[in-house]
């Protein structure tokens, strides 16, 4: 009887624990790129999601590309935006550091652009993947 | 600080960092996220040169 009380207790236990992560991992894994794998254990594909995506909006930044901001301007610069804003902590870094205000001037500026806009939406691609470990419907 | 890359080097960086991520997600196994991966490695590249060649040929 006290074991079957036990072991109900430990499975609602569980139960939150697992239903908790699917809001957490999610949320971790948009503010720093890998990290909603990371605390789900699987440490290898949250450490290359990390270096992956950081590396691509570190090399945008660092080819002068262009971070847009809310705007409700032209359809490029929302989704623009919609784009960076993926990048979670590391759009609001840059964003604090005023970073990524220069004119876009020269190609490579246009391909730095792009390669942060890219960053962002491959960090949405892998907060899904971190929430699809999350439910169980991935390994 | 400002890098200055070629054409090509910028489409090898992106299609390298791109398909470490869509291996990784859109697969369930560790051989199957490589091999999805150096696909989508290819895919990216190779179709980024098949664009530029047939970009040079309508050019032309």
């Amino acid at each position: 009887m006290a074991n079957s009380t036990t072991a109900k207790s430990k499975a609602a236990a569980a139960e939150q624990s697992a239903s908790m992560m699917t809001v957490i991992a999610p949320a971790l894994g948009w503010l720093i790129p890998g990290a909603g794998h990371m605390i789900q254990k699987r440490w290898i594909r949250g450490g290359l999601l990390f270096v992956s995506i950081v590396a691509l909006f570190v090399f945008g930044l660092m080819m002068q590309g262009h971070i847009y901001k809310a705007n409700g301007g032209d359809i490029l610069d929302i989704l623009g935006f919609i784009g960076d804003l993926g990048g979670g902590g590391m759009y609001l870094a840059t964003l604090a550091v005023n970073g990524g205000q220069g004119a876009i001037a020269q190609a490579i500026a246009d391909y730095g652009t792009k390669f942060m806009i890219v960053a962002g939406l491959l960090n949405f691609v892998a907060v899904a993947d971190a929430y699809h470990i999350a439910i169980g419907k991935k390994r | 600080m400002t890098i200055q890359l070629t054409h090509f080097s910028a489409a090898f960086i992106f299609a390298l960092f791109a398909s470490i991520v869509f291996g990784i997600t859109h697969r369930d196994t560790t051989r199957d996220m490589v091999r999805y991966g150096l696909y989508c490695f290819a895919m990216f590249l190779g179709g980024a040169l098949l664009a530029g060649w047939a970009m040079w040929l309508v050019r032309r």
